[in-house]
């Protein structure tokens, strides 16, 4: 009792401003929390709004950056204000195992079977498939990079990069770079020479690395020219080049990754949460968000009811598909704390 | 009133007077009341609850209890025999059923790398496991479990309190034979980033100060109908947010920002400089941010020193630099001393700032606890960050109370 006191207490000291800010409004209407950006936007027109007008009920949205130790604290403190919550696949499994997300029943949902495989999670539901990507500045180039190792030469390819400052995707990137095939990344990465030749490959071209940290700063920077290349969400560049940014994307060892509806543990919205969910995995609702951001539905048969062309600008059109690498979660999960901070320390080398 | 009336009410005089006053404290002491709460709950009780954070360890001792009870025997040279392996089993069944396997695989990772699907592997298989023997069940399950340092590790990591996080945050971990060691040089870290805050801060420091004195002289000696509008310009800035002004900071200097332009445009730089993302760039911005928190208690004590007395040290004979260094100088230090701390321990803190416009090797200290509040989620390190960051700026105050003095310290 007293520990909880003190957890409480502690809690409430962290987020003390947030909380009191929102738990104001903790009822009545459904929170949906997002990454904000130019995704936030789609799925506001796609989603949010058409869910709105059809049952009546208030969304009230939230921006974050994918901190778990947001969730994490309003959890812990009995003050859950946000409702429905959109994740990345290691939040999911991570909040799943610390207990901060409800696990879902999927009879409340949608046909489990009928969800991309590996996309149906015990506290999380696949609701778009990302890529992330490397693109460059078509200004920059007579010819343009063309595969991931184009990224990690200099010679060819002159100029700035920007990478996001995170280990993921870094390392898997320079050891293919650097020859190794695509289906045996973890092999190598899961042994201290692998991590050694990852870093050894980075060293290459860390003078020239701007490393990002929110998905806006790459289009920015790209269209700035504060970098000529750069790895970036796909959706982010695509709607820069919507826009009208000389940008191009490469999908060339594109690390494909899921966003998934999550709901907070202890909210009391739970039903309200459910029905939200429901509404935004049905086929029509999820191949309503790729014409606004290109990222690919999680149902089976939303896939039919996206335009051909249009198709061919997501992750998972069969010829980006196979440019891929199997991306994987569970790795990070175990290595994330020590490859992040030899990271660290390698930057501030 | 005459002197026998005086001497008779004296006492009842006195004691009236007494009472009067004691109810004045007590008015006053009314009147602090509402700040002395204020403090005591949004700050010092934090940072208690904040230090006990940094050594508290329940993951393992409130979720492995009969695993830890049971290593309590062992003496760590071979492997523990089977009473601790059918604990284990019984612990990690029970943690199965609380969904808690998460929490301890989570904290045995920060001790062993991998440990935590392995933990959550170990998990899902006790449930299965029926009887014993335990002790083969889970060396074929994997053989971390058949490593000596694993079990010693979990018998470390047991203990209701740890030292663990306040030793890594200063790049020192216990050895598996019990000793405290250097962590890997690939991991060597918080040594480096607080010499780097400290560093970074001196310098906004002294950069602040050698804007500020003289700006603040000039301010403290116009009249005050030019001095007023000079302190609109420096006070604007002061009144516009912290993320206004460090984004405006990342436009100007940006490699194809207006800086760049002009250099290249005058022919002094052939091609663009780094300006942004790194320490130039990071100490410009923070000491345009901080320039008013040294200037202005600088300001306000320059306001009240008197022109006569440098006036009459020039009449006795003294140059102008020895009137100034002699004279008024001595009489500002207080001012300084006062502005200059300020912005020294603000500087300790910074944060969005190095993050927007430094690079990687700019990061301060608190974009570390940032990281494990936000994304690690380990709060444990994220308190004792604080705490060493807390303990060393209190050893810096003690020092600079010593050189400077406090009580000469003058806000105005």
């Amino acid at each position: 009792m007293k520990k909880q006191m003190m957890i409480k207490g502690s809690v409430a000291a962290l987020v003390a401003a947030g909380v009191l800010a929102t738990a104001a409004y903790a009822s009545g209407s459904l929170t949906v929390v997002s990454w904000g950006g130019a995704y936030q936007e789609a799925q506001r027109n796609t989603i949010f709004k058409p869910y709105a007008d059809k049952t009546g009920a208030a969304v009230k949205e939230e921006e974050y950056t994918g901190e778990i130790a947001k969730i994490r604290a309003m959890v812990e403190s009995g003050t859950v204000s946000w409702d429905v919550i959109s994740v990345d696949t290691p939040t999911a499994l991570q909040g799943c195992d610390e207990g901060v997300l409800e696990e879902l029943d999927y009879s409340r949902i949608v046909d489990k079977s009928k969800i991309l495989p590996g996309a149906a999670l015990d506290c999380a539901i696949g609701s778009d498939v990302y890529a992330t990507i490397f693109a460059y500045n078509t200004t920059k180039f007579q010819e343009g990079p063309k595969t991931i190792a184009d990224f990690f030469d200099l010679e060819k390819f002159p100029g700035k990069r920007g990478m996001q400052k995170n280990p993921m995707n870094n390392l898997e990137w320079a050891l293919i770079a650097d020859g190794v095939e695509k289906d045996k990344v973890y092999e190598v990465l899961g042994t201290p020479e692998g991590v050694d030749r990852a870093f050894a490959k980075l060293d290459t071209i860390k003078s020239q690395v701007v490393w990002w940290e929110a998905g806006a700063q790459p289009p920015q920077w790209l269209a700035d020219g504060e970098v000529v290349m750069s790895t970036a969400w796909n959706g982010r560049i695509a709607n820069a080049i919507k826009e009208g940014a000389p940008l191009q994307i490469v999908w060339d060892a594109q690390a494909p990754d899921l966003d998934m509806w999550a709901i907070a543990k202890g909210t009391p919205n739970i039903d309200a949460a459910y029905d939200f969910i429901a509404f935004a995995s049905t086929p029509e609702v999820q191949s309503a968000l790729a014409p606004s951001i290109p990222y690919g539905p999680t149902h089976l048969d939303a896939v039919a009811l996206v335009e051909p062309e249009l198709a061919k600008t997501l992750p998972t059109h069969p010829d980006n598909l196979a440019l891929a690498y199997p991306f994987s979660a569970e790795f990070w999960g175990d290595n994330m704390e020590e490859l992040r901070a030899r990271l660290n320390t390698w930057l501030a080398q | 009133m005459s002197v026998t009336t005086f001497d008779l009410v004296q006492s009842s005089l006195k004691a009236r007077l007494r009472r009067a006053e004691r109810m004045q404290r007590l008015r006053a002491g009314l009147l602090v009341l509402p700040l002395f709460l204020f403090v005591l709950l949004v700050f010092l009780v934090p940072i208690v609850i904040l230090m006990t954070r940094a050594v508290d360890n329940p993951e393992i001792a409130d979720n492995l209890p009969r695993t830890i009870e049971a290593l309590a025997e062992w003496d760590g040279t071979d492997l523990p025999g089977e009473p601790v392996f059918a604990a284990f089993a019984e612990d990690l069944r029970e943690t199965q059923k609380t969904k808690n396997t998460g929490l301890v695989g989570k904290r045995l990772n920060y001790e062993i790398s991998g440990a935590r699907s392995k933990s959550l592997q170990a998990g899902r298989a006790a449930e299965k496991m029926e009887s014993g023997p335990y002790k083969e069940a889970f060396l074929a399950l994997d053989p971390l479990w058949g490593k000596t340092e694993t079990w010693s590790a979990i018998k470390r990591a047991g203990s209701p309190t740890t030292s663990f996080y306040l030793l890594k945050a200063v790049d020192l971990q216990w050895s598996p034979a019990g000793e405290i060691e250097q962590v890997p040089p690939d991991q060597r870290l918080f040594v480096d980033i607080f010499i780097r805050t400290l560093g970074i801060s001196t310098l906004v420091t002294l950069a602040t100060l050698l804007l500020g004195f003289p700006l603040a002289y000039i301010l403290a000696t116009l009249p005050p109908r030019h001095s007023n509008i000079l302190l609109i310009f420096v006070l604007l800035p002061f009144w516009t947010s912290l993320l206004v002004r460090t984004t405006a900071w990342v436009v100007v200097l940006q490699t194809e920002g207006p800086i760049n332009n002009l250099l290249l445009w005058l022919g002094l730089t052939d091609e663009p400089l780094q300006l942004i993302f790194s320490r130039f760039g990071t100490v410009v911005a923070m000491t345009h941010i901080q320039l008013p928190f040294t200037l202005l208690p600088i300001y306000s004590v320059m306001k009240t020193i008197s022109p006569s007395y440098v006036r009459a040290a020039r009449s006795l004979g003294a140059g102008p630099f020895r009137a100034f260094w002699t004279v008024y100088f001595p009489q500002t230090v207080p001012g300084i001393a006062a502005g200059c701390l300020l912005t020294f321990i603000l500087c300790l803190g910074y944060y969005i700032t190095p993050a927007l416009v430094g690079g990687p090797s700019d990061q301060m200290i608190s974009y570390f606890v940032a990281l494990y509040t936000n994304r690690e989620l380990n709060w444990g390190q994220a308190s004792a960050l604080g705490a060493v960051l807390l303990c060393a700026t209190l050893i810096l105050y003690a020092v600079y109370n010593r050189l400077v003095g406090i009580d000469k310290m003058k806000l105005g």
